[in-house]
């Protein structure tokens, strides 16, 4: 139901803001965009032997993105491009479309599986990652 | 007349549905409208006693449904105080314009100018654009106002004689503001250009008159009017009509086919190439008439009425911000708002668990997002059968939002 997707794990995880802002001198960079709602993603990352070393992301998008945004930021240090598509399969899971039960922190955005509207809303963070790690 | 906001909702079977133990409060009538049960009846009828191809039967069914296809164009054309054969059935208000733009856009040559504004739907904008990529046609951009209407002052500084065609959204569907026609129209033939107007958020509230507005083109489509989907018009002067060539070829709108060369229908037929949409043009028929027997004095007033109670329920909510004109002068009731610290879409989501329907986003105007910097907006847009508890409900959710969200 709508009114359980604001569930307080999800508005806590946006209002970290855990790797939110630039880095100072990004090894790579790249954007997102969401042409249907419009929603903007921008990933830094500062790679160290082909490991993220810092991550830094602006979100101009809704709260579930932001979200993601964070939650991301916090799980990404130390992984390279194989250990980063392992987080998006728990993020994948969480809003149902793969099998299985998503991990901490992926796990607060189960109730989103009920919103497929909303699900790119959780993905474009990835998306923006996957593009500045190819 | 008088309006009767509770005998209106009656003609809405959806609004009395209960949706997951939720009433429908639909404020998202900007985007696609109800359909009352003359619509619903009028197709039905037409689906179930009348259907059949139209123009190429001899067989009764045929008959019938040409005459219905007919008896639609001329309800539009009485919907719009003009003749029936400058109605063109199209499949949508995009498609209206992109057929202008393809048709009308052949009589145009390098360096001739078309003017269009920096609030426009993308319909309004990207149709032009892929014009100028073809024939080299240059685009101008009125701005806009901080209150978001169409800055018309900067019309003399815009307008060339090279320009041959305004073409501006009637109502703003992000803003609401409504066009100031008369003086475009005029500064248009100071200049020999033509006027288009996009009245898909105007043609729902009430009936017009296209040639006591002065303008040349005029689009609007059926599903935000009350009608089907699938069925938009175009009307346009009969002299343009006959000028433009078709845009698309095929069955019905031709004169004679040989392999070597086809002579065209005369408008509208040169424009409805193939089956139109049939049951969707005779449903918008009915949904002009609908709206032709409503007294439109007090349906707006009504309808601004609910515009206020709007204005005046988000301006006691800490953070919000109205995007348009801050009073009921020329504006219509389409109502933008931003609330500081939530995003618009996170704004609908809390809506929609309070049974209310709005739009959130950037509205297809990304260059009018642009304009003011925003990621979006969260919009209201209000229809004859919205009364008090829809905007109360609205009213409750954006606190909810505030309260909840940041």
């Amino acid at each position: 139901m709508s009114d359980e997707l604001y569930q307080a794990r999800i508005v806590a995880l946006a209002k970290s803001k855990t790797g939110a802002g630039k880095l100072a001198a990004p090894t790579k960079s790249a954007r997102r965009d969401n042409p249907l709602c419009g929603d903007r993603v921008t990933i830094d990352v500062r790679l160290a032997d082909g490991r993220i070393a810092e991550i830094a992301h602006q979100v101009r998008g809704c709260l579930l993105c932001q979200a993601s945004a964070a939650a991301l930021a916090a799980t990404a240090v130390g992984r390279d491009a194989a250990g980063i598509a392992e987080l998006r399969h728990d993020a994948e899971r969480a809003v149902g479309r793969e099998a299985g039960k998503a991990h901490a922190p992926f796990d607060a955005f189960e109730p989103v599986a009920s919103h497929k509207s909303r699900h790119e809303c959780v993905l474009l963070p990835f998306e923006a990652l996957k593009d500045a790690l190819s | 007349m008088s309006f009767d906001v509770g005998a209106v909702r009656r003609q809405f079977p959806i609004l009395s549905e209960i949706i997951d133990g939720k009433p429908v409060h639909y404020l998202d009538n900007g985007a696609s409208a109800q359909t009352p049960l003359a619509v619903l009846d009028a197709v039905r009828r037409y689906e179930t006693t009348g259907r059949a191809n139209v123009l190429r039967g001899v067989h009764r069914l045929a008959e019938r449904a040409t005459e219905l296809y007919e008896n639609a164009r001329a309800d539009v054309a009485s919907f719009l105080g003009v003749q029936p054969m400058e109605i063109v059935f199209t499949g949508g208000c995009t498609a209206a314009i992109n057929l202008v733009s393809h048709a009308y856009g052949q009589l145009l040559k390098r360096g001739d100018r078309i003017l269009i504004s920096e609030l426009e739907h993308h319909s309004n904008i990207v149709p032009w654009q892929l014009l100028r990529q073809r024939s080299g046609v240059e685009l101008d951009m009125l701005p806009v106002t901080t209150d978001g209407q169409i800055d018309l002052g900067a019309l003399p500084r815009l307008l060339t004689s090279e320009t041959k065609l305004i073409s501006l959204a009637h109502v703003s569907n992000v803003t609401g503001a409504l066009l100031d026609v008369r003086k475009v129209v005029e500064a248009a033939k100071s200049v020999g250009a033509k006027v288009m107007l996009d009245g898909a958020q105007r043609a729902p509230h009430g009936p017009l008159d296209l040639n006591a507005l002065g303008v040349d083109f005029y689009v609007f489509a059926g599903h935000k009017a009350y009608g089907p989907n699938g069925i938009g018009v175009l009307w346009a002067r009969p002299e343009l009509l006959e000028a433009m060539p078709p845009f698309m070829g095929g069955g019905s709108m031709i004169g004679r086919v040989t392999l070597a060369e086809t002579t065209w229908a005369p408008p509208p037929r040169r424009f409805e190439a193939g089956t139109p949409p049939i049951g969707p043009a005779i449903g918008l028929g009915a949904a002009c008439n609908w709206m032709a027997a409503l007294d439109w004095t007090a349906t707006h007033d009504h309808e601004m009425g609910l515009v206020q109670r709007v204005l005046d329920g988000l301006q006691k909510i800490d953070g919000t911000q109205i995007l348009g004109p801050a009073s009921l002068q020329n504006r219509y009731p389409v109502v933008s708002f931003m609330l500081d610290g939530v995003h618009p879409h996170d704004v609908a989501q809390t809506l929609d668990s309070f049974g209310v329907a709005v739009r959130a986003g950037h509205h297809c105007a990304q260059p009018l997002m642009d304009r003011f910097d925003l990621d979006g907006t969260t919009r209201v847009s209000i229809a004859p059968y919205n009364d008090n508890s829809d905007i109360d409900a609205l009213l409750t959710g954006v606190r909810h939002a505030a309260n909840t969200l940041r």
